[in-house]
């Protein structure tokens, strides 16, 4: 190679969760001359933001969206992009299955390094960047499946994990010498201390700490929701309004073939009052109460047991008499329903979804 | 020097900042957009998306009366 000859800088798209690894996967890469890039991939599951902007007690937390954040610390772009619609057939048909819950964590990670590598060609990067640290997560990040995921995405050597890169065979940027191997790292297991004390030497002092991880579907009883939206549905099937209103409220089914969202404070029913125009829907109107959506199809007595339901959650006592509003029942009726509400005793604990 | 609105009304973040990263690619240098949101997290979200990409918040309005908030983006050269 003639000494003279200027080599290109080379360039990096990295997958910015907002999380620490991924943050330090970043900064690990730049520091090495690396020109990079972010891509964060919305499937409508993911825990940033939406329920902040929702419950009124959250109303005042940091509504910051912590990718954008990572990348405006590390002085990168940052591209949003929306997966809602593709990612469904990955929640549907999981190819390698679901994790605890309804996770589909390695074909998740198969499907958004499959992306990166699209976003890559398109836009005339070198190679991708992840934050996996070999053996962490049960399902995606482990020695044998790290293979599964360069393949399956068609990304193969052009993936790199700074973090754990050293206990791999070495991948393409790193063979053609477009990163120093020396400086990536070996980290393994589930413990933190590593990435803590990586961030402490890069000069990195704040991160964010999302509990319980960045997607919904690895939450119990969010999964618990959604399998009950499929079961009544009789087919696996969203959009992403239902996904939306399986993190608000609460979920009640009293019958099989209906479901009351109920909200539960002030900031949910302003939230779930947007829906009126698709569900029919109760307020109480004699006492001060919660606003309900009704999913599903009321048949004879229903109507009279949702509201009773309803009053549970006013400020009747039990057996007083209630009037609730009910309104977008077919043909776009209103009407107003009078029952004795109900009290704790009365409420079932299988209507619990 | 174009302006323009986007409808991102009943969207959550990180929607409304989807829509604009889109909106704004079709847009020339010096163009402005109003991005319509009901998602207080706008106030926050939308500025570092900018920020990030070089593009200016020229004002943002809240419209407690509609429940709206108006982001104004400068689209960069």
């Amino acid at each position: 190679m003639n000494a003279n000859t200027v080599q290109p800088q080379r360039k990096a798209v990295v997958l910015l969760s907002g999380g620490l690894d991924s943050m330090l996967a970043a900064k690990v890469i730049q520091d090495q001359g690396i020109h990079v890039e972010g891509i964060n991939f919305y499937t409508g599951f993911c825990v940033e933001g939406h329920t902040h902007a929702i419950r009124k007690q959250d109303q005042n937390k940091n509504k910051r969206n912590n990718a954008l954040w990572v990348a405006e610390t590390l002085g990168i772009k940052l591209h949003i992009i929306d997966i809602v619609e593709e990612y469904k057939d990955i929640v549907y048909n999981p190819k390698h299955g679901y994790g605890a819950n309804l996770n589909p964590c390695l074909d998740c990670k198969v499907f958004m390094v499959g992306k990166a590598k699209e976003w890559m060609d398109e836009n005339g990067f070198d190679f991708i960047v992840t934050g996996e640290v070999m053996g962490q997560r049960p399902k995606s990040q482990r020695k044998h499946t790290f293979p599964i995921i360069a393949r399956e995405s068609g990304a193969e050597d052009r993936l790199l994990r700074p973090l754990c890169a050293k206990l791999m065979m070495p991948s393409l940027p790193e063979r053609e010498g477009w990163v120093d191997r020396e400086k990536l790292h070996d980290f393994s297991g589930r413990s933190r201390s590593p990435q803590i004390a990586l961030a402490r030497a890069l000069g990195i002092e704040e991160w964010a700490q999302p509990a319980g991880g960045c997607c919904f579907l690895t939450d119990e009883n969010y999964s618990a929701k959604l399998a009950d939206l499929w079961q009544f549905r009789g087919e696996k099937r969203y959009e992403l309004d239902d996904i939306m209103l399986l993190k608000v409220g609460r979920h009640l089914r009293p019958r099989p073939h209906f479901k009351l969202i109920i909200s539960r404070e002030e900031g949910e029913g302003l939230f779930m009052e947007g829906y009126r125009y698709m569900f029919a829907h109760m307020q109480t109107a004699s006492h001060m109460g919660a606003f309900a959506l009704i999913d599903g199809k009321l048949e004879e007595g229903d109507l009279e047991l949702a509201a009773q339901i309803l009053g549970r959650y006013s400020k009747a006592e039990p057996g007083e008499a209630l009037t609730v509003e009910v309104g977008g029942l077919p043909g776009g009726v209103s009407k107003l329903v009078t029952v004795p509400a109900f009290g704790p005793q009365d409420m079932q604990p299988e209507w619990q979804v | 020097m174009a302006h323009y609105e986007l409808d991102a009304r009943r969207l959550l973040c990180p929607m409304p900042v989807i829509r604009t990263q889109n909106r704004i690619k079709e847009l020339e240098a010096g163009d402005t957009l109003d991005v319509i949101a009901t998602d207080p997290g706008v106030k926050a979200d939308i500025p570092a998306w900018c920020r990030v990409h070089g593009h200016s918040v020229e004002a943002i309005r809240d419209l407690p009366e509609r429940r709206e908030i108006v982001v104004t983006v400068r689209v960069a050269g």
